[in-house]
């Protein structure tokens, strides 16, 4: 097994696409939070092999698309500055900021340099003494462990010119807000399995009893997703609203203790802005007092005022609300291409936009 | 940005919790990754890696199992006399 191809096969994605058919008696609308599985979603065209009164709707789970536009141009005026060298995963260059974006500011000769894993940048910091390296954290659940132990192995080594520049989101209540705008039509979630492999299961129930919707935590691979709206239409067909895990293979109930740990460590829960969505209680991370001086934030004089967004004539909210797709944004493949995007679910491999984009056009 | 690979660990360097690593074969590409948040996993482990940390040994009987059971959805069915 490489837990890899065996998840693509085609007959049994045939025969999961049969059972769906044969139970589905009513129309079910679900919503699967995570961007890589709409991804996976729009690219194997699996909303296509369900039964038409199934509808999959796609969620918020894009953390490039929710960074709020003032921590953009937070990033823009850090990595513009000649001592500091500013790390990011690639998924944010071309995000727009209020005037322009990180990848204009490296073109301009800015210090930007991409990595695929925060601990590259405690490497680089140790490697250049004389410069500031910062790494721009952003992400749900799934990054925070490895964000925190970068800045723990930066504290271990005694480097004082490492520091985070910190908008870490929470998935919970990202959900619980969705469930509690009028509009919402979500009547079923599957939830993103690698944020449950490392938070575990547990804090979806209290969700799943209150808005008696069905949660089911999910894979990634295509026959993790067809199982997981089998799991949660069967749930609904039979009057159930429970948390079940498809996702065996890496969740389990408790999560992952040792990476919990070292996110508890670093990190302590914060209000949080969502861009397109607005603030939400509780629902980000931010470093505690006790590792202050990795704060970017802090280290550094920052203007830390919100930014009205360009609204404009992207409808990005919406479609990290789930109320409407990328096709339906006028702008969309028009005005508005992953050459010369107008918003970030444009921008970002797991924004919805870009997905429709480059599979469906 | 959630997106987590699959592979397989060939060798273990390091004793301190924090610097831990193990090199991963990803279908043949080597790459070094921390194992700070996977006490337990030795060589020959399946890990399932996000942004170069391993977040979790894949379970292989669960997987077996998950696999196991979608293709005997029909047959359960016939079983249970169709419809
Ligand atoms: S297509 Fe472009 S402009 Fe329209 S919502 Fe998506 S990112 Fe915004």
């Amino acid at each position: 097994m490489k837990y890899l191809d065996e998840y693509r096969d085609a007959a049994l994605v045939r025969k999961v696409a049969d059972e769906l058919q044969r139970i589905t008696t009513q129309p079910h609308t679900l919503m699967e939070v995570c961007g890589g599985q709409t991804h996976t979603i729009v690219r194997f065209g699996l909303d296509q092999l369900l039964p038409p009164a199934v509808e999959l709707i796609h969620g918020p789970g894009c953390p490039v698309c929710v960074t709020p536009i003032e921590i953009i141009d937070q990033a823009i005026d850090l990595a513009s500055r000649p001592e500091i060298t500013f790390c990011s995963f690639g998924d944010m260059l071309r995000v727009p900021g209020s005037q322009r974006d990180l990848l204009s500011v490296k073109a301009a000769g800015g210090h930007v340099q991409m990595v695929y894993s925060p601990l590259d940048a405690v490497r680089l910091a140790r490697e250049q003494p004389e410069r500031q390296v910062i790494f721009f954290a952003v992400g749900f659940e799934t990054t925070a462990p490895v964000n925190a132990l970068a800045v723990r192995q930066a504290a271990q080594l005694g480097l004082d010119n490492f520091s985070l520049l910190v908008s870490h989101v929470l998935v919970p209540p990202a959900i619980e807000a969705l469930l509690n705008s009028p509009d919402c039509r979500v009547q079923g979630f599957l939830a993103a399995g690698h944020v449950c492999t490392i938070m575990g299961c547990e804090e979806y129930q209290p969700l799943a009893e209150k808005f008696r919707v069905p949660i089911v935590v999910t894979g990634f691979e295509p026959l993790d997703i067809l199982q997981g709206v089998l799991m949660a239409v069967r749930q609904r067909e039979q009057g159930r609203s429970e948390v079940e895990n498809q996702y065996t293979r890496s969740v389990r109930d408790e999560g992952n203790r040792a990476a919990q740990d070292l996110i508890r460590d670093v990190f302590e829960v914060v209000p949080r802005r969502w861009r397109g969505i607005g603030d939400i209680p509780r629902s980000g991370l931010g470093l505690t007092p006790a590792y202050r001086n990795y704060d970017a934030v802090h280290k550094f004089t920052l203007n830390t005022e919100q930014v009205a967004e360009n609204s404009g004539e992207c409808i990005s909210g919406l479609i990290l609300l789930g109320q409407k797709k990328p096709h339906e944004c006028p702008a969309f493949g028009t005005r508005c291409t992953p050459q010369r995007p107008l918003g970030a679910p444009m921008v970002s491999s797991e924004g919805a936009c870009a997905a429709y984009y480059r599979y469906r056009m | 940005m959630c997106l987590a690979v699959p592979g397989k660990i060939i060798s273990i360097h390091g004793e301190d919790l924090l610097t831990r690593t193990g090199r991963v074969d990803f279908d043949g590409v080597i790459k070094e990754v921390s194992l700070a948040a996977t006490p337990e996993a030795t060589a020959g482990h399946y890990v399932l890696v996000h942004a170069g940390l391993a977040i979790s040994i894949v379970d292989e009987t669960e997987a077996r199992q998950t696999l196991e059971y979608l293709q005997q959805i029909d047959e359960l069915n016939n079983e249970l006399g169709g419809s």
